[in-house]
């Protein structure tokens, strides 16, 4: 028993060593990749926040954090570049014809699937079709879509896609990733046409990219790119520091605080959603618009920033945001100045001269909307309204809040899923099934119908513009701003570049 | 011995069965469409029913249950939601890291808190057992989640000696991944270490009061001899069962630290199917630590018996 327990003892001593030497000699192992240029010269370690879906399959794709990596991957026939515009990709050239009912492609020459194989306009046809269920066995992928009348190969270098109605928005639609027909997992072997190809993963650990090389266009400047999952807020600065990871997008001000003075640059620019707090129509307090307003003029949009946000952010005034260029109109922004005595007159008008309570529904994994939402409150205190702020987790404020419409009042951004204004317009229509703060508005349905059927880009946008108006008017929620959106690269590389839409482009980085 | 061993295993049987049970009743109570959660809030309501038919959602509580229940016992525990691979494959990946990761901290900590608290037993009232407890007392107020960020911030941010973020996986690299794991796994261990030592040392001091010690002294033994030969032999018994204890605890002590340290071990998997829904993936892992929980503490029951033969006359 004794020789026995001394074993036992001096075994675990000795694996204790082991393990506290080994960490010495595994410091100066983990020293030499930085040290020496060649190993490290054309690879970066970029954190995103949560780990990709399961699919890789870019028409089923549908968690924004999963769709701006596939961004790398998979092209479409046409795709934005960093101004909004939309220039040619597997196409190299398009013409609208009869106003907008028919759109014809001509494919790029020599354009190469990341498996090797030449495009095809077979592949174009299968991809559209698929995501439009032209055949109607499957299910409507794209809703926008619904509006195809049919895909027509024309020759073996073009394709002419046919709408049932003019559309003169339906181009920001065909960013559509062309996917090759032969193959047979495209959820589990993604293979598009984009600067990166897919190498591998590893649940809630990574994802590995590699530069495709036989890239139609110009080709990306970093060779691989691993993604690493950080899933804890609190380790993101750690791992920045620590030199783990490269880069992180959408960091909050503290964190960017946090970084001054290291080997970090911060980059600025916008998030590209609407920030407001969003309101329940049909509340009863809210359905009355002196209410709405009343909050409008309590509410200071410039006080939040300069709480919650260091004074960084852009101050909008309807539900359009400064990237969307000809549509926004910055006048929105100051509709309503604060003002106090204005907003207690219109509240003792409606009736509600002593105040209400309301409860501000908002999602928890969202500091920024917090920081927001708790701002809110106490500025709403000075009119006798008495908020009070409910956190639920993601998931139940898609299903309660936005599906169920079962809120009062909630803090969150509304981002875009294409850059037609319609994207950000459409869900305020009376009966869209999108419309989860129950607005109703007879101007405003004959506004959008107007923009939707005008083929003049003048007169659409005059619509559009028309229905941003009401929007603010009518007080329909309290916007508050287009966050700003840091990113923090490390000062090794450069390159970073902000786009109107939530799409990351890692070709653009470099290394210094 | 058989009947006992029978009865224990049959009632472990049982505890799985109400904690699998539990958890699907907490999933059918709280709120959160994994449908809805996975395919985001512009779903088209054809999507939607289209996946939680996928799903298996659109059929009844105790359908599902059971019918997930039936594949347990076989040993399918299903599909992913979020992952879509089947969750065996998953845990088989995921379940080794945290594995090793207890398993280092345990080392860790057996092999630390054993000398020390026969060191300082041995030199009671000494200045090194003074210091030594006012240590250990700092230590166990310390949370093993404040630990964890301290050594983050000691080790990888001053010192160096380590990056943390920079995991790499045993097969990748055995040396680098154990170096990393050695981190966490030390955050682990010390608050647990410290407990030991406290409870190891007075466990000590208790029997060396005892008659049968100042008879091994009579008989002409030394300090060390009568230490090692009959003390420890009667002391370690309260702490084996500590120890079981202890594992279990440095279990969920590892899901913790996998967050801190960015580990992608069982607790990420755990903590980010909880958000997701993914209840596929939670009810096996929660099924699984239950499981091993049980096991430990049978394995301890079994050990004290064995080493001790006064408990198994008792039963």
């Amino acid at each position: 028993m004794k020789r026995r327990m001394k074993a036992i003892l001096a075994m675990s001593v000795l694996l204790t060593l082991t393990i506290a030497l080994s960490a010495c000699s595994g410091d100066k192992a983990g020293e030499t990749p930085s040290g020496d240029p060649s190993a490290d010269e054309s690879s970066i370690t970029i954190g995103i926040p949560q780990d990709l879906e399961e699919s890789l399959d870019p028409h089923m794709a549908v968690a924004a954090g999963t769709k701006e990596i596939l961004f790398n991957i998979y092209e479409g026939l046409v795709k934005p570049d960093k101004d909004g515009n939309m220039v040619p990709a597997v196409a190299s050239s398009y013409t609208v014809e009869e106003g907008g009912k028919t759109y014809t492609f001509t494919l790029r020459d020599g354009i190469l699937f990341h498996d090797g194989t030449q495009v095809t306009v077979e592949d174009i046809k299968y991809s559209i079709e698929r995501c439009a269920d032209t055949s109607g066995e499957g299910t409507l992928l794209v809703p926008a879509f619904s509006n195809i009348e049919s895909v027509e190969i024309v020759d073996e270098k073009t394709v002419s896609i046919h709408l049932k109605e003019a559309s003169t928005d339906f181009l920001s639609e065909l960013t559509v990733a062309i996917i090759p027909k032969h193959n047979e997992d495209p959820a589990g072997n993604a293979i598009g046409t984009g600067p990166y190809r897919y190498v591998s993963r590893s649940i809630q650990e990574n994802i590995v990219l590699t530069r495709f090389d036989d890239y139609w266009g110009t080709p990306a400047n970093i060779k691989d790119i691993t993604l690493r999952i950080i899933a804890d807020g609190d380790m993101i600065v750690t791992n920045l520091k620590s030199g783990s990871v490269d880069m992180f997008c959408r960091i909050s001000t503290d964190q960017a605080n946090e970084l001054a003075g290291t080997d970090f640059e911060i980059y600025e620019g916008t998030m590209n959603l609407v920030q407001a707090m969003y309101l329940n129509n049909s509340f009863e307090p809210f359905q009355d618009i002196r209410v709405r307003q009343a909050l409008c003029y309590a509410v200071s949009p410039q006080e939040i920033l300069d709480l919650g946000f260091d004074g960084k952010g852009t101050i909008i005034g309807s539900s359009m945001f400064p990237a969307f260029g000809k549509y926004y109109l910055p006048e929105l922004s100051d509709l309503y100045g604060k003002d106090i005595e204005k907003a207690k007159e219109l509240l003792s008008e409606a009736g509600y001269g002593d105040g209400f309570s309301f409860t501000i529904t908002v999602p928890s994994n969202y500091q920024q909307h917090i920081d927001t939402a708790q701002i809110i409150v106490e500025q709403l205190k000075e009119i006798n309204v008495d908020a009070t702020i409910n956190l639920v987790e993601w998931g139940t404020w898609v299903e309660e809040a936005y599906t169920g419409r079962n809120f009062e009042a909630t803090v969150v951004g509304v981002d875009a899923s294409t850059l037609t204004a319609g994207a950000l317009l459409e869900r305020f229509r009376s009966d869209s099934s999108k419309n989860f703060i129950n607005f109703s508005n007879e101007a405003y349905d004959a506004a959008y119908a107007g923009a939707q059927a005008s083929t003049d880009d003048k007169e659409q946008t005059a619509y559009y513009q028309e229905c941003e108006r009401i929007l603010a008017e009518q007080a329909a929620n309290v916007y508050i701003q287009d966050m700003a959106c840091l990113v923090a690269l490390n000062k090794k590389y450069g390159g970073y570049e902000f786009y109107p839409l939530y799409v990351q482009d890692f070709a653009s980085l470099y290394i210094r | 011995m058989k009947k006992y061993v029978f009865t224990k295993l049959a009632g472990m049987f049982f505890t799985i069965i109400c904690v699998a049970f539990l958890v699907f009743l907490a999933f059918a109570v709280i709120p959160g469409d994994p449908a809805l959660a996975k395919l985001g809030a512009q779903a088209t309501p054809e999507r939607l029913a289209a996946m939680r038919a996928q799903m298996g959602l659109d059929r009844p509580f105790w359908e599902r249950f059971f019918s997930w229940l039936l594949g347990a016992v076989r040993g399918d525990f299903g599909t992913s939601y979020s992952y879509g691979t089947g969750v065996s494959a998953i845990i088989a990946e995921k379940l080794p890291v945290t594995l090793l990761l207890t398993g280092m901290s345990f080392i860790i900590m057996t092999a630390c808190s054993i000398p020390i608290s026969i060191y300082t037993a041995k030199h009671e009232g000494g200045l090194a057992d003074r210091i030594i407890l006012i240590v250990n007392q700092v230590i166990m107020a310390v949370p093993p989640f404040f630990a964890g960020i301290l050594i983050t911030y000691l080790f990888g941010l001053i010192l160096h000696w380590f990056q943390p973020g920079s995991y790499v996986s045993f097969a990748q690299s055995p040396v680098r991944c154990l170096v990393y794991l050695f981190f966490p796994a030390v955050a682990i261990a010390l608050p647990k270490m410290a407990m030991t030592v406290k409870l190891l040392r007075s466990s000590l001091l208790d029997e060396a009061k005892k008659d049968y010690v100042r008879t091994a002294y009579s008989k002409g033994n030394r300090t060390n001899g009568v230490l090692y030969h009959h003390v420890l032999k009667n002391a370690i018994i309260p702490v084996i069962t500590f120890l079981g204890m202890t594992l279990t605890d440095m279990i969920a002590g590892s899901v913790i630290m996998e967050q801190v340290f960015s580990v992608p071990g069982i607790g990420r998997i755990l903590v980010s199917s909880i958000s997701s829904r993914d209840y596929p993936v939670v009810e096996a892992v929660i099924v699984l630590l239950t499981f091993i929980v049980i096991s430990v503490n049978l394995l301890c029951d079994l050990i004290c018996r064995i080493t001790d033969p006064r408990i198994r006359r008792e039963a």
